[in-house]
């Protein structure tokens, strides 16, 4: 399979008035085409931020892109002007965002937010632009599309928003979809329907996509790999199955520890992970998740540990072995 | 997929299929609607119009700026049947100056905040939206402009610029140059305020989602200036601008009061007042008139200014 996307190395910080805050240290991954990458972790891990800096849309200042590379089909994306990648942005490389509630803009119509990135990359005229603008309506599924596209983002429900937000991001074919927790505004049965929604569009578009979410159900039905990131480090980097079925980093575990299920009684439904996720202002001399971990001993404060594999396809940055408790 | 397009339609058909949308700004025009005393600013003003274009099919400029030769006993009359304003001391028609006047005035009421609205609006998108030392630069030259006092700016400008423009001809009469000059110099001393509410309004929008979601598609920052963000600050800049009129046809009414504004014979209801101003006890008619319309026309724009202002709050959202 053919990788289009490489990060290697990549290093996000943002300058405050308390210090430096570092976002996203060092993480390195690959995405290959027509393949669905999950990236999860818990709020404020860098999940977003290691997105926004591949697509240049963090602010400098007061971020800074401490270093790494980026390589879109070889070319490195975090050396490109804003100009070279207005081009690339939309129509290579298209992103959804969290909260459709406030990423369209309420005074555009939905017809003219849509069509606009068709004029813009397609070299389309307004009234081809109109055209299309319908079939990708229809296409995400929003009956009436020739009148939708006269209406309002505030005459659309959330998820009608949401698929137009999708058929936005999908409209010039791109080869990579970042989705950014594109159903956590949603509720359930709409969350259902977006992500079979994307489904069916990877596979009639064909396009990579990158798949943030905090929601480790979705990704299971939805990713062919998974990072899992914490404090801005990929604490786990596996095959789908593997974060599910053998999860080998304490944070991976606790996570899916945490997940509520319905089998189990009211007391014991609800786990969570004791504890806050460090504050990212100067990083901790040893393992960022030391001090929530259970597994943890005299190394991990002394030491960060690297990312490396223990078995084919399957990476993790721990000391421990979970299985044992001791070290691996 | 079938589920999911099965599952949309009752929701949210009903909504598309029963009424037609109503756009923001039928939603505005709605609203506005059911402010009284803004509904009956905009009456005036259409009134107000209606005498100053219309009246100039009944009488003609000339007959505006000329003697009536057929007054006995001196030129300055009371209001009569022949002429129902009055006359001036050159035994001018008072009502056929306050007509001719009264286009000059709201001209310059309309151009002077079209030439703030150009310059307030540039400067404060630029301003907001780039910021860094681009927003240092631009407010703190705004500032420097607020800091002249505004009065000893227009005066000057208009002694030392009053008759560098030639006169010129529009829409079929002729124009003292000093109309511009005033238009340009009340536009170039009133966009201060404008261009802060401008910059105050993009700096919150453009930390916008949606702003983030343009750029990601990959539209250039002049493009997210003009159609992302400008429309969502419309509001307040509509509202500064319609009372920005009022304030216009006053500091017009100042200057030329002072008779540093549009030259006679060119007539304004600024400089009929600065006419009147020896004649305050002996000839009424001749402030009353001119400075009566001036205070209904300034009402009248603020009744219709406090009308959009709560038209456009999104906090008065009703249906």
């Amino acid at each position: 399979m053919h990788t289009i996307l490489q990060v290697q190395n990549l290093q996000t910080q943002f300058r405050t008035y308390d210090g430096l805050v570092y976002a996203v240290n060092g993480i390195s991954y690959s995405l290959n085409e027509g393949e669905t990458l999950g990236v999860v972790g818990e709020s404020g891990c860098g999940k977003s931020v290691s997105v926004l800096s591949i697509m240049g849309l963090i602010p400098q200042p007061p971020g800074i892109i401490a270093g790494g590379q980026a390589l879109y089909h070889g070319s490195d994306l975090l050396k490109k002007s804003q100009d070279e990648l207005r081009h690339i942005r939309g129509k290579e490389i298209a992103m959804v965002f969290q909260d459709p509630m406030t990423s369209l803009n309420p005074v555009l119509t939905i017809g003219f937010q849509i069509s606009e990135s068709l004029q813009l990359h397609m070299a389309m005229n307004a009234e081809q632009a109109q055209q299309r603008a319908i079939e990708l309506l229809e296409m995400v599924g929003i009956p009436q599309a020739d009148r939708a596209l006269h209406n309002y983002p505030h005459q659309f429900s959330g998820g009608m928003r949401q698929r137009a937000m999708i058929a936005m991001a999908i409209s010039c074919m791109p080869q990579i979809l970042i989705a950014d927790e594109p159903t956590t505004a949603l509720d359930v049965t709409i969350q259902a329907q977006i992500t079979d929604l994307v489904k069916r569009l990877r596979e009639e578009i064909g396009m990579a996509i990158i798949w943030i979410t905090h929601d480790l159900g979705i990704i299971a039905g939805l990713a062919h790999r998974v990072i899992v990131m914490y404090a801005g480090f990929i604490v786990e980097h596996a095959g789908v199955d593997g974060v599910y079925d053998n999860p080998r980093h304490p944070y991976t575990v606790s996570l899916l520890g945490a997940l509520p299920r319905v089998d189990m009684s009211r007391e014991e439904r609800l786990v969570s992970i004791p504890g806050m996720p460090p504050n990212l202002i100067g990083l901790p001399k040893g393992c960022p998740f030391a001090p929530r971990c259970t597994f943890v001993v005299e190394k991990c404060r002394q030491e960060n540990p690297p990312l490396t594999p223990v078995e084919p396809n399957h990476e993790i940055a721990c000391w421990v072995d979970v299985r044992t408790g001791g070290l691996r | 997929m079938a589920t999911t397009s099965e599952a949309l339609p009752g929701t949210v058909e009903d909504t598309l299929a029963t009424r037609e949308p109503l756009t923001p700004t039928q939603l505005t025009w709605r609203r506005f609607r059911r402010h009284k005393m803004a509904m009956f600013g905009l009456f005036l003003i259409v009134l107000l119009i209606v005498y100053a274009v219309g009246g100039s099919f009944v009488f003609s400029e000339e007959y505006a700026n000329t003697t009536d030769r057929t007054l006995t006993g001196g030129l300055l009359h009371g209001p009569s049947l022949q002429h129902p304003f009055g006359t001036d001391p050159t035994g001018r028609d008072l009502l056929a100056r306050t007509i001719y006047g009264g286009q000059i005035s709201l001209l310059i009421g309309l151009a002077a905040v079209l030439v703030s609205l150009v310059v307030g609006v540039t400067i404060g998108a630029l301003s907001g939206y780039y910021g860094g030392w681009v927003d240092s630069i631009l407010m703190r030259f705004t500032e420097a402009m607020l800091n002249i006092p505004q009065l000893f700016l227009l005066i000057v400008a208009a002694k030392y610029l009053g008759d560098k423009v030639h006169n010129f001809e529009a829409f079929g009469r002729e124009f003292s140059g000093s109309v511009i000059v005033i238009i340009v110099i009340i536009g170039f001393d009133s966009w201060m305020y404008l261009a802060r509410i401008v910059r105050s309004q993009f700096l919150s929008l453009k930390e916008q989602e949606f702003v983030t979601a343009a750029r990601c598609t990959g539209t250039s920052n002049l493009a997210i200036i003009a159609y992302h963000i400008l429309p969502n600050s419309v509001a307040p800049v509509i509202v500064n601008a319609t009372l920005g009129v009022a304030n216009a046809i006053l500091t017009e009414a100042y200057i030329s009061f002072l008779g540093l504004g549009v030259r006679q014979p060119t007539a304004t209801w600024g400089n009929m007042l600065e006419n009147a101003n020896r004649y305050l006890e002996t000839a009424p008619w001749m402030w009353f008139f001119p400075g009566t319309l001036i205070l209904i026309t300034v009402l009248a724009i603020n009744f219709v200014g406090d009308g959009l202002r709560d038209a456009l709050d999104p906090r008065t959202m009703v249906e």
